[in-house]
């Protein structure tokens, strides 16, 4: 009996197969693959924490060139040197530094050349000469070079560093509350509707009562009891969304269990459980599968809508929907702070419903 | 006289364009039906017998490419315009298809349906469209015609919503008329009035017809001429006494060959009797209103009594909605029911669920629709295997494979295949996968829910073959459900008649195919043998 068993090729293969061919839903898998690895690596590399401010750099619009520009340091300098309560005799740009000789009517205190490095311009200053008792210094005065590609906001700190930041939050919300609705409604469905009778009479009703809830009072009150966190939107985001999912794996169970296999596996004695677990789920996964991809960017868009509304991820932690309704707020002065979380959400939900449209033809090719 | 014939097909290729390659469907198939004349396509599923039709009235699907030529009254029809086509199609040729349940669309009533043909091939006044539907439906011998235009798909059965389809076709007197497997969803009874009226028609208003069928029988009864087709060509045609009578080529030898034959060695009459059912029951009630009143009961099966012993078969033998699946599904505790069943010593009924489990063991079902009965996304190893993890769940998963390698050899299927998924296999070769399931078990009753209806004759009898040479081997018991009488007489010792949940006749198979007493069997008799059974 050890002949080398041919191995068949599955349903998944094909599927597979008939998707990888889907230039679209593989552009788009590709996309958001790239996405994600930006969402999860980038924060580390754009040098930049989330949620540090700086505090002259408040609203600086995107660029690619480097800050300080020249216009910031001139008026940078005075500021400095005014709190110093001394004045600038000369400056001398050598390269990344600045030579700077500082005069005051009273000696000048080197302690308060702090305010140099606590500048976000300027990095710690450096004595190089004291003159009349220290009335006259001459400072080496090096440039701190920063980059806001995505520009800073209102409270100066860096957008790409928080798009990125808030991506991880959007898709982690978007994952795991799909996960939980798939695991609670693909349970509850194949249950109800395969046992029927009684007992899918009692989980529809209780799927019925729960879809009558306003969803938005409905976050309110949990907001109001339990105050804001970031399990409290798994929570109120999986308990609305495995409805629809528990009503689709039941329409699927209530036909497949009149279909000869299953019979077949009630004749041959296999326990109900082993009968959802081996006949009903692996058939009902198809439609499954295509709604979770429809179900992710539900998700995201319905947290971004409960953070628009401030219910949702608290400061200094953020997500798509935050950065929008934020930028939402400045789009007279600063188009930019809406444009760039907007454009990785927008994309992300593009993406997801390409993927979920060439999955449903994969899945299900006779129905074209 | 040459140009009689009205409808040539020349040198015809179908091509279907799939995601790996290309299949070369239909291979240069030359055909021609004359006037009056009904011409015969026979082959088996897959033999491309249907395709040369569409492709000649361009109705492929999507990725099929044709190429030769297609002729009516002159007319090219490959290549020609979808508007050319429209207007070819449902007035000059018409087609008429399997399925009766869907080829009416249920948001219509009949009269609208037919009126809608009427009109969209010729201006006619909505009254005088009305009056010729009429006309139609009296042609095509509905009862009640009048009351009938009024009425939805839903409401009709099989047969007439096959009739109200052969009136459509014929509403606007088509020179050709494509019949693909009219008969074939229907019951013997029915089918044979379908096909006398199909005869009769074209009597009287003179088409050609075309007609597509994998049933000899059928083709005698019809045709004058048949064409026999395999893998994409005709490989005979002739007038049918000559092709039936001395075929030329082995292929027609071996579809001729193909009736189930033989019968079953008569079971020694001191077995011990291992199936007994009395008075067994299975009543729906229908419930309507607020409350859920039971306003009606469906005696799906109603009083049926049997006895089975070892080693034995019976036959059970009647038309749809007779009842005799559910009685099977009675038996093996999958409908509800009341009455006594017992299997030896234990009564089967009052068993709970779990109760049942090791008794399941003994007592296997094979089901009708080998496409259905397998699960989809299981290899077949796994399928085959499934009841040794309920019955041996102290089985490694090696001795398991090794089973399942053991079981497909004993259904001649190659035992490497056992990691292949149910969709690459033919029919056939399911339905002995199906065998294989139960027998992995070592059952003492199997029930065979009409195994063979949706296979190929030629397939049909390797089945029957496997059957009896597995119920020799292990001296199983069949209970074997079936609309066909030739197939249940090559394989039941007694045959139980069934009407309207009820037995109407049973007895010993040869004495009752050949004396029956009751009206019903013979007219089931009657039906069978105008499509080629016979019963000596």
């Amino acid at each position: 009996m050890s002949e080398a068993a041919t191995h068949g090729r599955s349903l998944w293969a094909d599927a597979r197969d008939r998707l990888a061919r889907n230039r679209a839903a593989m552009a788009s898998l590709v996309l958001i693959s790239l996405i994600a690895l930006a969402c999860l690596f980038g924060p580390f590399l754009t040098g930049h924490a989330y949620d540090k401010v700086y505090s002259d750099y408040v609203k600086v619009p995107a660029s690619l060139a480097s800050q300080p520009t020249e216009d910031r340091i001139g008026p940078a300098l005075q500021r400095t040197a005014s709190r110093l309560r001394a004045t600038i005799a000369s400056d001398t740009r050598e390269g990344n530094t600045i030579r700077l000789v500082l005069t005051a009517p009273r000696a000048i205190d080197e302690r308060s050349l702090a305010f140099f490095e606590r500048s976000d311009l300027f990095h710690a200053a450096k004595v190089l000469e004291r003159a009349e008792e220290g009335k006259r210094l001459t400072l080496l005065v090096p440039i701190e070079r920063n980059r806001f590609l995505f520009g800073t906001d209102g409270n100066g700190r860096d957008m790409l560093t928080r798009t990125l930041i808030a991506g991880r939050v959007s898709l982690a919300i978007g994952l795991l509350a799909t996960f939980v609705a798939i695991l609670i409604g693909v349970t509850c469905g194949a249950v109800s509707g395969y046992l029927g009778g009684r007992v899918d009479t009692v989980m529809m009703r209780a799927v019925d009562v729960l879809y009558s809830l306003p969803f938005i009072f409905f976050v309110i009150m949990l907001v109001v009891f339990f105050g804001r966190n970031f399990v409290l939107m798994f929570l109120a985001v999986g308990a609305v969304e495995w409805l629809d999912m528990a009503r689709i794996v039941r329409g699927q169970t209530l036909s497949l269990k009149r279909r000869e296999f299953v019979q077949a596996a009630d004749v041959l004695g296999v326990s109900t459980p082993g009968i959802l677990r081996r006949h009903i789920i692996p058939n009902t996964l198809g439609p499954v599968v295509v709604y979770t991809t429809l179900l992710v960017p539900k998700v995201i868009l319905l947290e971004s809508f409960l953070s628009f509304l401030g219910l949702g991820v608290q400061e200094p932690m953020t997500s798509w929907g935050v950065l929008i309704s934020d930028g939402a707020r400045n789009i007279q002065g600063a188009t930019y702070l809406l444009i760039f979380p907007a454009i990785f959400l927008t994309t992300t939900l593009f993406c997801l419903n390409f993927i979920g449209d060439g999955l449903r033809d994969a899945l299900d090719p006779r129905d074209r | 006289m040459m140009d009689q014939a009205q409808f040539h097909i020349r040198d015809l290729h179908v091509r279907f364009r799939t995601q790996a390659d290309e299949l070369h469907a239909v291979k240069g198939v030359s055909l021609s039906v004359a006037r009056g004349e009904t011409l015969a396509i026979v082959g088996e599923s897959g033999s491309g017998k249907s395709q040369t039709m569409l492709a000649a009235l361009g109705l492929l699907a999507s990725n099929g490419v044709v190429t030769g030529s297609a002729m009516l009254n002159g007319q090219e029809l490959i290549g020609a315009s979808e508007v050319a086509l429209d207007r070819v199609r449902g007035a000059k040729v018409t087609m008429i298809f399997q399925e009766p349940m869907t080829s009416l669309d249920p948001l219509y009533t009949i009269g609208q349906q037919i009126i809608a043909v009427i009109r969209r091939h010729r201006t006619v006044s909505a009254a005088d469209a009305k009056a010729e539907a009429l006309a139609l439906l009296e042609r095509v011998r509905i009862p009640d015609a009048a009351r009938r235009l009024a009425s939805y798909p839903h409401e009709m059965s099989g047969g007439q919503r096959q009739r109200v389809v052969i009136a459509m076709a014929l509403a606007n007197r088509p020179d050709l008329l494509v019949a693909d497997e009219p008969t074939t969803a229907l019951d013997v009874t029915i089918q044979s009035e379908i096909l006398a009226l199909l005869a009769d028609l074209q009597r009287e208003m003179g088409m050609a017809i075309a007609f597509i069928t994998h049933d000899l029988g059928i083709v005698r009864r019809i045709a004058k001429r048949v064409a026999v087709m395999r893998h994409g060509e005709i490989v005979e045609s002739g007038p049918v006494e000559q092709v039936f009578n001395a075929p030329r080529h082995p292929y027609t030898r071996a579809l001729l060959d193909a009736e189930p034959g033989g019968t079953k060695e008569p079971t020694p009459a001191d077995s011990p009797v291992l199936l007994e059912a009395q008075d067994v029951r299975v009543h729906y009630p229908v419930k309507s209103g607020f409350f859920g009143r039971t306003t009606q009961v469906i005696k799906a099966v109603d009083g049926v009594s049997l006895t089975l012993k070892r080693g034995g078969t019976i036959g059970i033998v009647g038309e749809s909605g007779s009842g005799k699946s559910t009685l099977g599904k009675a038996i093996v505790k999958l409908a509800p029911a009341t009455g006594m069943i017992r299997l030896e010593d234990r009564a089967l009924i009052p068993l709970s669920r779990a109760e049942m489990r090791p008794l399941r063991r003994s007592l296997q079902m094979v089901f009708q629709d080998p496409y259905g009965s397998l699960s989809p996304r299981m290899t077949v190893g796994e399928i085959i295997t499934e009841g040794l993890l309920v019955h041996e769940p102290g089985l490694t998963s090696a001795a398991r494979d090794r089973r399942a390698a053991e079981a497909l050899e004993e259904v001649h299927l190659d035992a490497a295949l056992r990691n292949r998924f149910p969709h690459e296999f033919s029919g056939g070769q399911r339905q002995r996968i199906a065998i294989a399931r139960a027998m992995i078990l070592k059952p003492r009753l199997v029930i065979l829910d009409e195994p063979t209806s949706a296979l190929d004759r030629s397939i049909q009898k390797a089945i029957v073959d496997l059957l009896r040479d597995l119920q020799r081997r292990h001296g199983l018991a069949y209970i074997f459900i079936s609309h066909d009488l030739a197939v249940v007489r090559a394989m039941a010792d007694t045959i139980l008649v069934m009407k309207d949940g009820q037995v109407v006749e049973q007895g010993e198979s040869e004495n009752l195919i050949r004396h029956p007493r009751e009206d019903y069997t013979r007219r089931l008799l009657a039906a069978a043998m105008e499509t080629g059974f016979s019963p000596c």
